[in-house]
């Protein structure tokens, strides 16, 4: 499969990462001189996306990851965004993590899979990444990391080919296999079934660089057209507006990997039935793998100052729960209330 | 000649193998002498049971030719001409085809045609034909049309003189084989076709797509004028209903009644059976499916 599918993997799952926890953030943020000690503040939320964004975007780790390779196992890959969601004061339980990484997924594979071009899953990148630029507008430091890896992108994808882009949609593709987790965002606005299958428009522009379907042309030998015949389909296709911008800056288009959650909407993964899905996938294997294990230790060492720093002195680290519980997920909606409720829980001395 | 492919059978409950044993494909080989099984995966080709490691990152595109020779394509454009024994393991490298620049997506063979009997395709969309014999020969090259960006070449198929392609910018497209001159040109799909397949003596063309629609197509030759016809014919949605993506890849039975045709959704091998004109209901073969099942070019990841 392809070698240079890692990246874009890791880039968009990011960005997913940081719209959920920035969206989080901001809902329970308080006036700085209200808040109490345990409770969130816009600089808190400021800080913690700029640690998350400054340790995913570090260079040591960035020229690794650019490097053809396969894409690492889920296990591997889980344990990354683990340790990039605790690079700063904010900590999540199991339940929470579990929750975030479910929803980062199924968004990502939502986009790769309604990409119109293999070609766009770049203008889906791109999308996350002028996100993100706009988080850390007011940091010309990490600003500055993330425009690097920008103009990385866009030496080593911008002359791929569509059959290679076409592999690299594969390749992630089958990572997502067999993930059908249902999210209500989707279920809501009717991109996912019941089923946890998402579904295939059969309306709307055709990609960029595709005809209408509809026409016959025929010709003689001379290259004349002789004939033309015309056929209906199924689907109510119109032709495409204009292509997507795949310069640092420009108007990608593509709506695919913005931020859906930045309209102040209920986001949250269906606990029910979906214990089957965790269970199924969830666990590849029990024993350890001593390769793995090694995969994960070098991670660790490339992601640079990840050993979590103990909370100590005047520094308390913020504990977050993201997601409601089982219970009160139940309780929410047999109410109607179908927010979410985070919880702040201070580290007390001692534990 | 028969084109399937055979998957190997999943046992309940076990989980998808694991990426890095992905195959690629699975063809059966007719030979006037024998039939051969060629696979291909990340690890290297595999003809029935001798196992020539990858000259390249993958091989993608099988086909028999020329009676005796197995043409595979490579990642890095080439194509190996293996040279088949009437009997034994003695299975070599005949020739190796250096054409294209680009991966190879398919290959496809008439047998029994004289000039003109193998097609080779690519990730940047030429078009290689070549007379197969001792020495194969390059005819034509179809280059890449310049106007249409991006395009790149999942399926060709040969039939009557006539080689007819499926795009990634959902466009079938067919040429005269021995001038490479474009005959007809169908805005086909929405989407990428990733499947192609014709039963020569109907001249029934079929095509899949990511728009999630199979398409059936009847070619025809003028006998005056030589001029190509294409007319639509059936259509449907090429996949179960609430399903996901459908099948990866398609045949059209070689008994040529034109009436079966085979696909794998998801995780099962699906019958699709086409009636005269129109296409029925689909039928689910079951987990294993005991006739044959077109290989999968891709994973199928709906």
């Amino acid at each position: 499969m392809s070698g240079r599918a890692l990246p874009l993997l890791f880039l968009n799952l990011g960005g997913e990462m940081l719209y959920i926890l920035d969206q989080r953030l901001r809902a329970q943020s308080i006036p700085g001189e209200k808040a109490r000690k345990d409770e969130w503040t816009d600089v808190d939320r400021k800080r913690v996306m700029n640690d998350i964004i400054t340790t995913m975007f570090n260079k040591k780790f960035m020229e690794e990851l650019f490097k053809p390779q396969e894409l690492y196992s889920k296990k591997a890959l889980r344990t990354v965004y683990d340790r990039l969601a605790h690079a700063s004061i904010m900590r999540l339980n199991q339940a929470s993590m579990d929750k975030l990484y479910d929803l980062m997924t199924m968004a990502f594979k939502y986009q790769v899979l309604l990409c119109p071009r293999p070609k766009d899953i770049l203008l889906v990148t791109f999308n996350h990444l002028d996100a993100i630029k706009d988080f850390i507008r007011d940091s010309p430091g990490i600003l500055n990391q993330v425009d690097e890896t920008f103009r990385q992108l866009i030496e080593v994808y911008g002359c791929l080919s569509a059959g290679e882009f076409q592999l690299i949609r594969q390749t992630l593709l089958l990572f997502f296999q067999d993930m059908h987790i249902r999210v209500s965002i989707f279920l809501k606005d009717k991109v996912q079934n019941s089923n946890g299958r998402f579904v295939l428009p059969i309306s709307g522009p055709v990609p960029w660089g595709t005809e209408v379907p509809g026409l016959i042309r025929m010709y003689n030998r001379n290259g004349d057209e002789v004939k033309r015949t015309e056929f209906t389909t199924d689907g109510n296709y119109i032709p495409p507006q204009r292509e997507g911008s795949f310069d640092l800056y420009g108007d990608r288009v593509l709506k695919l990997g913005t931020n859906m959650y930045s309209v102040s909407r209920p986001v949250e993964t269906h606990m029910s039935g979906s214990s089957k899905n965790l269970a199924s996938h969830a666990k590849e294997n029990v024993a350890p793998n001593p390769i793995a294990k090694e995969e994960l230790n070098f991670l660790a060492r490339l992601l640079g100052g990840l050993d979590i720093k103990k909370p100590g002195g005047s520094e308390t680290g913020f504990r977050l729960n993201l997601f409601t519980t089982d219970e009160e997920e139940e309780y929410a909606q047999a109410v109607f209330r179908l927010g979410f409720v985070i919880k702040c829980h201070v580290d007390s001395p001692g534990d | 000649r028969r084109r399937c492919g055979r998957c190997p059978p999943a046992e309940p409950g076990r989980p998808p193998a694991p990426p890095s044993c992905v195959s690629f494909q699975a063809a059966w080989c007719v030979l006037p002498a024998r039939v051969l099984l060629v696979l291909t995966s990340q690890k290297g080709i595999q003809v029935s049971s001798w196992f020539l490691p990858a000259q390249a990152v993958f091989a993608r595109g099988i086909a028999a030719a020329g009676e005796r020779f197995i043409c595979v394509g490579t990642s890095s454009g080439t194509v190996l001409v293996f040279d088949i024994p009437h009997k034994g393991t003695n299975v070599t490298v005949s020739e190796v085809l250096e054409e294209h620049r680009d991966a190879i997506t398919d290959i496809a063979a008439e047998l029994g045609q004289g000039a003109g009997d193998l097609v080779t395709a690519d990730d940047a969309g030429t078009l290689c034909i070549w007379s197969s014999g001792e020495e194969f020969t390059l005819l034509n090259k179809i280059p890449v049309v310049p106007n249409i960006p991006g395009r790149t070449l999942p399926g060709s198929r040969l039939w009557n003189g006539v080689v007819a392609a499926g795009y990634g910018n959902g466009q079938i497209r067919l040429y005269e084989a021995a001038t490479g001159v474009l005959r007809a040109e169908v805005n086909a799909h929405a989407r990428w076709i990733y499947a192609l397949d014709l039963a020569p003596l109907t001249g029934k063309l079929l095509s899949g797509a990511e728009d999630s629609f199979v398409h059936v197509w009847k070619l025809s030759r003028n006998p005056d004028t030589d001029d190509v016809e294409v007319s639509p014919e059936a259509r449907t949605l090429g996949r179960e209903p609430g399903a996901g993506v459908g099948p990866c890849e398609l045949s059209l039975a070689r008994w040529d009644r034109g009436s079966v045709l085979l696909g794998r959704t998801a995780s099962r091998g699906v019958l699709l059976p086409l009636g005269g004109c129109g296409a029925e209901r689909w039928k689910p073969s079951g987990p294993s499916p005991s006739c044959c099942v077109g290989a999968q070019r891709s994973s199928p990841w709906a």
